[in-house]
């Protein structure tokens, strides 16, 4: 048994004339938390979404490891296989769940694949055979556990475009592990929340990481939870990898203070 | 207050008025007369003065009456998206369906109810049929479909051509034409599914147009405009509805009466119309109808969490044209007889305003809005024209009276007890 | 199937081409004026403004009324009838474009996406009744007004005709284009339309007034139907209450054809809607020409799935 890893090897990213990443590579290890830092457009979200499928990296890999030694190379695979096979699960930057629907359905949703496998297809769900029941069981009890662990069990059966928008990342996050990850990319999970929220939500993650081993992947502005959870963090400007280590070797880094850290009281550059 | 009120309404009564003479000035005031010699010009200007101060006076008591209703649509608006997170249906519903389908089975045995009644709800079950099947498509997974009909023509003419050229049996037929509808579905689907909301409407609407048109063209096989006639009625576990010895009324000791046959495909179709229902209910609540919904509200999220967008846009889309498919071969059995005309874009639009006028989703929402524009319009078939007007600007005065649909309240497919009822 | 079997045949020669490619590029001058109005409703407010097709239709009735109204007034001169029932139509139609707008459309902005889709199906079954009602359901004949053309033949046997009105058509469509465009590039009414169609409540929040720009859009687009509806009878000589249906299923399919929301894909989608059914009419089979043009759209959606022109939809993630 290895460590699940996850390996980003001169990935490059073009919009026509726009380099959004440049030859990017990093990894990051199953046993960590990565966050990827830096100014706004830097291009991190465009990471997340060549790593999810969701853009077709215009150069170079994103190779996953299993602690079972099994590899995919996610550039050839689409978004849904992503998800489903290589289970690099995401959040995304502004909320996107299914508004209409209850929390609770939410996270059944999540585990889609399974139940449709175990209701054959539907057919074993419209004759209400007993394998689907048992999985439909199966799955409210998943649902259940990650709603109490995020707080969400009252409401339960509220819509989730309903709740509030601390409550709603939480809810996304939660819908994430609904699907069975093992890389966890989180896409600024504490943009909006207030100090109170910010709290809990370093300690869901540091829960995440501890007891279930999950991998994060994190962009977050918020310096704060940044450097006091993440074991190892990765710092883009304009597409490139500036510096890559420690928390304590990052805020040390001259080339990182003054591109982003720095930012307030020094001017910008190129 | 009030006098400025009343000066503001007839001033806007005013301008409405100045509107509608003017609209009414080049195609009410003039007509257009043949003859022999050609086109030639009548007039008939006091229609515009009636339409001037129809409008007028209308407005005026509208403004007078209702200010507040003239206000009332925008207020509305603003909680359009909260409309949806209003509680969930309630008891009472679940009371009113189950109250629903027992008057539909004692439909036919209550005093007022005639023949003609009877032929008439046949013809809005098979529209409740066609509209849940419908909404499987536009209000669950959320794709705009405008040629449902297509679907529809197919399920007639399978039926109408294996019953004809095989002399299969209803009972034979209707699987056949409802899987050959949902194969047609899957063929049309696959290229075009990946297209957004409104490109994938005006593509299936070309389908819709397409369909008509072969329909009407290859002669050989459809009989062409003229259709094809002499489709064989269903009969009851091989009984036929026919006066003589071995027919339905002769077996059971009744008096051969036509009306036999009426209320047995008022039966059919409720029993379909009941089954598709029930089978769209459960589906709803199983894995692959909570995707159609997740996919509805956001594709993208969708896939982040490994559901196949592809797979499960063909499987609503097949499962909405098998349902048509089993409603197109039971008209086709109903009528004898089946023509292109019967299968036009305006069986699309009635179809989906039923979804939409229900409140897209809400079952009891489809039967009701099936009754209101399908079983209504029958009452005043001696208006004709007037009938077809009355009808469009029904559609129009609906959607500005309730843009939600009927009844626009969603049940969710699964509740967790311990969370606080909302 | 039949329709494939039956191959493609029909006159051959550079003659015939010629004559097809005169005929379609007319008709698409038609199409592409329809066109407009869906793709700059659809811009606007992101709608798909059903009604339209019946828009031109009316448009069609009214220029009818206005050519006999002409020759009750004793106006015998053809091109001072034809400008005068140009501004009848355009003036009188706009109204109805205007109307609808007011009375089915803006009640319906912010309600769920498809309630104006209905509202607006419904009233297309309204206008298409009311007209066979206040005029009859039988077709409507004009007597041929411009007559005349060159006609050349550079093959041969068969001879090219490019008539006036053909001449006419063309023209006016591309000086009604050329207007247009400069309506939309240079002007505070095409500014406040292009700010309303990227983010309607920014644009009234910067004082743009949406609501007096969206009745503007809706007006321009029912003149230029208009303008097309006055084509079209003068083109055919025939028209009735149910000619918007089909027109304005093409003329949509059309903008869809060139990127909806575009202008110039508008035109380039009406011009190409023109030329296949011109072509295909003309060599394979009149009975099949729309499953031709459907067909097209479906392939072209398929490989372009934003239309020729169409900004390729960036989806933000
Ligand atoms: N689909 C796209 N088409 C064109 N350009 C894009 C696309 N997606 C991203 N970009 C560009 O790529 C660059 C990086 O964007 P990205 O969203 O990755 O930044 P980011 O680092 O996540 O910024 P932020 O902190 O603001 O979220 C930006 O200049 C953006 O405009
Ligand atoms: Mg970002």
């Amino acid at each position: 048994m290895t460590q699940p890893v996850l390996d980003v090897s001169n990935l490059s990213m073009r919009f026509g004339g726009l380099a959004a990443i440049d030859n990017l590579s990093f990894t990051a290890r199953g046993d960590h938390i990565t966050a990827i830092i830096g100014p706004n457009g830097a291009g991190k979200t465009t990471v997340f979404n060549c790593l999810t499928g969701f853009y077709r990296p215009t150069g170079g890999s994103v190779r996953v490891t299993h602690d079972n030694g099994k590899q995919f190379q996610l550039e050839r695979m689409a978004g849904f296989e992503i998800a489903r096979k290589a289970r690099v699960l995401r959040t995304f930057q502004n909320i996107r769940l299914f508004a209409g629907m209850t929390a609770l359905e939410n996270l059944l949703v999540a585990q889609h694949t399974e139940l449709m496998r175990a209701s054959w297809y539907s057919v074993a769900g419209l004759l209400g055979l007993k394998p689907y029941e048992k999985a439909t069981r199966t799955a409210m009890e998943r649902a259940r556990y990650w709603l109490d662990r995020v707080g969400l069990t009252a409401q339960a059966n509220n819509p989730a475009g309903s709740l509030s928008y601390g409550l709603q990342r939480k809810l996304e996050i939660a819908r994430a592990m609904c699907a069975n990850p093992v890389f966890l990319c989180l896409d600024e999970p504490a943009a909006g929340l207030n100090p109170r929220e910010d709290q809990e939500l370093v300690e869901i993650l540091l829960e995440l990481k501890r007891e279930h081993n999950i991998a994060i992947i994190l962009i977050e502005h918020d310096m704060g939870v940044v450097m006091h959870i993440s074991d190892h963090i990765v710092v883009l400007d304009h597409g490139a990898c500036i510096a890559d280590g420690t928390p304590a070797e990052i805020r040390a880094n001259e080339k990182v203070i003054k591109a982003y850290l720095g930012q307030d009281d020094s001017e910008e550059d190129g | 207050m009030a006098r400025g009120l009343s000066l503001a309404a007839l001033r806007d009564a005013a301008a409405a008025g100045i509107v509608a003479g003017l609209l009414a000035l080049p195609l009410l005031g003039f007509r257009l007369l043949d003859s022999a010699q050609g086109l030639s010009l009548g007039y008939r200007l006091s229609w515009v003065f009636y339409a001037v101060i129809g409008v007028f006076l209308g407005r005026l008591v509208l403004n007078l009456i209702g200010a507040k209703w003239a206000a009332r649509p925008r207020s509305t608006h603003h909680n359009a998206a909260m409309a949806r997170f209003t509680p969930s249906a309630s008891q009472s519903e679940y009371i009113a369906g189950w109250a629903m389908i027992a008057i539909a089975f004692v439909l036919p045995f209550l005093p007022f109810v005639d023949r003609n009644v009877v032929d008439r709800m046949t013809l809005v079950l098979i529209y409740v049929m066609l509209g849940t099947g419908l909404n499987i498509v536009v209000g669950l997974a959320g794709l705009l479909d405008l040629g449902y009909v297509a679907f529809y023509a197919v399920g007639a003419y399978s039926y109408a051509l294996l019953a004809l050229n095989f002399d299969l049996s209803f009972w034979i037929c209707l699987p056949l034409a409802g899987i050959f509808a949902a194969a047609f579905g899957v063929l049309l689907g696959f290229p075009v599914l990946r297209l957004r909301g409104d490109y994938l409407a005006i593509v299936t609407l070309g389908f819709g147009e397409i369909v008509r048109v072969i329909l009407i063209n290859w002669q050989s096989l459809t009989g062409g405009p003229n259709g094809l006639v002499g489709i064989p009625r269903p009969s009851f576990f091989g009984l036929e509805f026919r006066a003589g010895a071995g027919g339905f009324a002769d077996v059971f000791g009744l008096a051969f009466s036509p009306a036999q046959r009426i209320y047995f495909l008022y039966y059919l179709i409720l029993a379909l119309a009941l089954i598709t229902i029930a089978f769209v209910q459960r589906v709803r609540s199983l894995p692959i109808g909570r995707a159609w919904e997740a996919l509805r509200e956001d594709e993208i999220a969708c896939r982040s969490l490994g559901l196949n967008p592809t797979t499960i846009k063909l499987s609503a889309f097949a499962l909405g044209a098998a349902f048509a498919g089993f409603a197109g071969s039971f008209f086709a059995t109903r009528q004898g007889f089946i023509s292109p005309e019967s299968f036009s874009f305006i069986e699309s639009a009635i179809i989906l305003a039923i979804v939409v006028l229900g409140g897209m989703g809400s079952q009891i929402g489809i039967v009701l809005a099936a009754v209101l524009l399908v079983g209504l319009p029958e009452w005043f078939r001696d208006l004709q024209q007037y009938r077809m007007l009355a009808f469009g600007g029904a559609m129009v005065l609906i959607m500005l009276w309730r843009p939600q649909g009927l009844l626009s309240r969603r049940t969710p497919t699964a509740k967790l007890a311990e969370a606080g009822s909302s | 199937m039949e329709f494939l079997s039956r191959a493609c045949a029909g006159g051959a020669g550079i003659d015939y081409f010629l004559q097809q490619l005169v005929n379609g590029v007319t008709l698409g001058a038609i199409y592409g004026l329809i066109a407009i109005g869906y793709t700059m409703v659809y811009g606007i407010i992101g709608m798909i403004n059903f009604a339209h097709g019946d828009i031109y239709m009316i448009g069609a009735f009214i220029s009818l009324v206005g050519f006999l109204l002409m020759s009750a007034l004793g106006i015998t001169s053809v091109p001072i009838a034809i400008a005068g029932v140009l501004l009848f139509a355009m003036i009188f139609t706009a109204v109805y474009g205007w109307t609808v707008e007011r009375v089915a459309y803006r009640p319906l902005r912010g309600a769920p996406r498809l309630a104006p889709l209905i509202s607006a199906i419904g009233v297309s079954i309204v206008l298409q009744n009311y007209v066979q009602l206040a005029q009859g359901a039988r077709v409507k004949p004009l007597q041929p007004m411009v007559q005349g053309g060159f006609t050349f033949s550079p093959g041969g046997e068969f001879h090219v005709t490019i008539s006036i009105l053909q001449i006419m058509i063309v023209l006016l469509t591309l000086s009604l284009m050329a207007g247009f465009t400069y309506l939309i590039q240079k002007t505070p009414l095409g500014r406040a339309q292009r700010a309303t169609e990227q983010d309607r409540t920014m644009a009234a929040l910067l004082g743009v007034d949406v609501d007096r720009t969206i009745s503007a859009t809706f007006v321009i687009g029912a003149s230029l139907a208009a303008v097309a509806g006055l084509m079209v009878t003068l083109y055919y000589g025939v028209i009735d209450f149910y000619l918007g249906f089909v027109a304005g299923i093409k003329a949509f399919t059309a903008a869809v054809l060139g990127g909806i929301g575009s202008l110039p894909g508008a035109m380039l989608g009406g011009l190409l809607i023109g030329l296949i059914e011109a072509f295909w009419s003309g060599y394979c089979s009149i009975a099949y020409k729309d499953v031709a043009v459907f067909g097209v759209l479906v392939l072209v959606l398929i490989f372009r799935p934003t239309g020729l022109l169409g900004r390729p939809e960036v989806e933000k993630v």
